[in-house]
């Protein structure tokens, strides 16, 4: 094994500490990186906040918690500050998305515009030839067709891949994925043999810069902070065969698969259908309306191929919780802009597609690439 | 690996002489100072010689010194212990957050605080404070010497003016004590703050000077310490420590060293602008303190050189660190008129009484090749070479 400089992500969680460990066990020059992203106190107080946040992502005590494991496995360690960039490139779209009536993922919008790019570029500043993270995946070169491939890892109850899509050759081929063969538990046992204070530390799940979990409140927080007013979006509840049944407050109440909260008692369950954010209008109907079969996929990143000359049979995952489903995907042309899409036809009709969130395509282990559902 | 440090103005090494000073009453002299007994009165006796050194460096009577912990605290206690709700303060937009926080606190309480700005050079003009005066202005609070480009304000003019108006003045000294003299009656200042670290004492010790015969509110009680301005049993070792290191300071000031300082700085200053293009100091046309320059390397994120330049065992600091150690750009730099981009390309070169010219060599050595390196992953700089 050749000895190499590593700049680590450290996020103070179990999983980045013990890639720390890790490789600093087995001899390479590890530089621990905290990026500073969202300063967490900006919006509490706020109308609705909770006066003290229990925010995971760059909170005080996760900055402390990763920078005694830095000092106790004697590594040199920063915290780099992306604040500006990070509102910038993940906050902003966020609010914007909700308010346009989609449902974004902000952990890939940092990860596709910020996380990796950065990253890299802070450790090619600072004289490391690679970044590793404590994401669950695996990145590997395949010789036959000359490209860098990102795959689901062995744990695949931990599998990371969906919020991944996004990552460039460039970046796969600097990126390493340590924990890509350990399961959990295996990562907590080592975090113990390396006698790390935080391994039992509890497993982060919310969106780092939402308190609680309640992003209507976090929206309202920060356009009160820009001095900005909410968009008026209330408008129509709309059925499914255009009767208006009843008005909402705002689309960015609402998701797409969403039952409760509309505010209508009918006899059969309403769900949520679709959003139209230029209408202002939310489309309720019966659950068998959720179902469909096909789906458009915006901007997409292509990882384990250069190009789509031709249609291709893989699993397409539409959600984080959604078991990757049978399609043919296939390069076709936006009708208004002529821009590449890609139209993923799946075999079996799939519940609750919803505008915003990521559809990664799968051929098997191998993530084939992915993109922004329209 | 070697390590050189020059970051003096975030703190300075407690020097041999004063730590040897200091020993003692981390053991045999352990005594209360204010205890009657011999052990009380053998501390109380180097508390006692240790205000004598502080009021000979800053030009006072040794009455007029309260011990502190720390410049922050000396800085709290004059602004907080002046001002009352009702009044009005007169500060400057680059003062260290010790004095500008403090003076945010009073604003909540009901005070009333204007803040100056500073030209290009980050120079204070005193027709500003003079315009600013209001009837119920109590305080002025403008500091020496800034912490981050070194440069020296017009503190006597200031004084002056407090006096001709009859109000308080209170300057931040931190980073001009042990630096060049300071004489509080040439200042003309009531209240003048300083900080044991910053001068080689050790860290968690400073001192206030207050006039005599102005009454100074307390930030707490518990006691008459202190003449009953800083309630707490003293802090005897590192009151020690500062006393010795400010008898040492003044002895080098004395002795013209100030001037060796200078040369050594302009030293490295001119060896990175010879070496660097597009680099360019900060404050350069203004009275500055020996030991600081703040040198803009444009196109490069000074918070990566910083990082950079510590792995390779170099501790120079930009910025101003936030609660997490993430850097925020400087606000007494964009203060100065610098672009967001350009106060976050600064770096700050601050060096000690330990610093020698081996250190300035190996920072010449190395801050070029760094600063090529960022160069030539900067796209902004890319371009720019590109169109030249």
């Amino acid at each position: 094994m050749t000895r190499k400089t590593i700049a680590v992500a450290m996020s103070g969680g179990v999983d980045s500490s013990t890639v720390a460990a890790m490789l600093r066990a087995e001899g390479h020059d590890v530089i621990g990186l905290t990026m500073q992203l969202w300063n967490q106190r900006r919006l509490s107080g706020s109308e609705g906040m909770p006066e003290s946040v229990q925010g995971r992502c760059c909170s005080l005590d996760d900055v402390y918690d990763a920078r005694r494991v830095a000092q106790q496995i004697g590594i040199p360690y920063y915290v780099v500050n992306h604040e500006e960039r990070f509102e910038r490139d993940v906050i902003r779209p966020f609010v914007e998305e909700y308010v346009s009536g989609r449902t974004p993922i902000p952990c890939s919008l940092c990860n596709n515009h910020l996380k990796f790019d950065q990253l890299l570029i802070v450790a090619q500043q600072i004289g490391a030839e690679r970044i590793a993270t404590g994401h669950y995946a695996r990145v590997a070169f395949d010789e036959a067709r000359g490209r860098w491939l990102l795959k689901r890892p062995a744990d695949s109850s931990k599998d990371q891949t969906y919020f991944l899509f996004g990552l460039t050759q460039e970046q796969l081929s600097r990126t390493i994925f340590p924990l890509g063969e350990m399961t959990k538990p295996e990562v907590r046992e080592l975090a113990r043999h390396h006698g790390l204070a935080l391994a039992e530390k509890p497993d982060s799940q919310e969106i780092c810069f939402v308190p609680g979990g309640d992003y209507k409140r976090f929206i309202d927080a920060y356009l009160a902070e820009q001095g900005e007013a909410l968009p008026d979006t209330a408008g129509d509840l709309v059925t499914t065969n255009g009767d208006v049944i009843g008005e909402h407050g705002g689309v960015h109440n609402f998701t797409v698969g969403q039952r409760k909260g509309l505010g209508v008692a009918t006899g059969s369950p309403l769900y949520v259908i679709q959003i139209s954010g230029a209408k202002k209008q939310v489309i309720v109907g019966g659950e068998e309306h959720l179902y469909s079969r096909t789906l458009r996929a915006r901007r997409v990143n292509l990882i384990s191929v250069d190009d789509l000359r031709e249609p291709m049979r893989v699993a397409v995952k539409i959600r984080h919780r959604h078991e990757p489903a049978p399609a043919v995907i296939e390069q076709v042309k936006t009708e208004r802009t002529g821009d590449d899409e890609i139209l993923a036809t799946f075999d079996e009709p799939q519940r609750a597609i919803t505008p915003g969130q990521a559809a990664v395509f799968y051929d098997g282990d191998v993530v084939v690439g992915g993109g922004w559902i329209a | 690996m070697h390590r050189v440090y020059l970051d003096n103005n975030a703190t300075t090494p407690v020097l041999p002489e004063v730590f040897e000073a200091m020993r003692p009453f981390f053991g045999e002299e352990f005594g209360n100072a204010s205890s009657i007994h011999h052990h009380g009165q053998q501390t109380r006796a180097a508390v006692e010689d240790a205000r004598e050194s502080v009021a000979a460096l800053l030009g006072c009577r040794a009455p007029e010194i309260v011990f502190t912990s720390g410049g922050t605290e000396a800085d709290n206690l004059a602004i907080a212990g002046l001002v009352g709700a009702g009044d009005h303060v007169i500060t400057s937009s680059i003062e260290h957050h010790a004095v500008l926080l403090a003076c945010r606190h009073l604003q909540e309480i009901g005070a009333k605080v204007t803040i100056l700005p500073v030209d290009g050079r980050s120079l204070i003009d005193p027709a500003d404070v003079r315009r600013a005066l209001r009837p119920n202005t109590k305080l002025i609070s403008v500091m020496m010497a800034n912490n981050e480009t070194g440069v020296l304000q017009p503190v006597e003019e200031i004084g002056h003016i407090a006096a001709e108006a009859d109000v308080y003045f209170h300057t931040d000294a931190v980073q001009a004590a042990g630096k060049v003299p300071i004489d509080v009656k040439r200042i003309g200042c009531h209240a003048l703050s300083i900080s044991g670290h910053k001068i080689h004492a050790p860290q968690g010790v400073g001192a206030l000077y207050v006039r005599k015969g102005i009454h100074i509110r307390p930030l707490f009680y518990g006691g008459r310490h202190e003449r009953s301005r800083r309630a707490g049993t003293e802090n005897v070792p590192g009151i020690v420590g500062l006393g010795k290191a400010a008898a040492l300071a003044k002895r080098w000031l004395d002795c013209g060293d100030d001037k060796k300082m200078a040369a050594t700085r302009d030293y490295l200053q001119q060896g990175l602008l010879a070496q660097v293009e597009d680099a360019a100091v900060n404050g350069d046309d203004a009275a500055r303190v020996p030991n600081t320059t703040n040198i803009s390397f444009d196109y490069i994120d000074g918070e990566a050189l910083v990082i950079a330049l510590d792995l390779k065992g170099v501790a120079v600091s930009t910025g101003a660190a936030c609660s997490s150690g993430a850097i925020e750009p400087s606000h007494v730099l964009l203060a100065m008129g610098l672009r967001p981009d350009q106060a976050r390309a600064s770096i700050r070169f601050s060096l000690g009484k330990q610093t020698v010219t081996e250190d300035i060599d190996l920072a010449l050595k190395l801050v070029p090749e760094v600063v090529a390196r960022l160069r030539d992953l900067s796209p902004v700089y890319r371009k720019a070479a590109l169109r030249s």
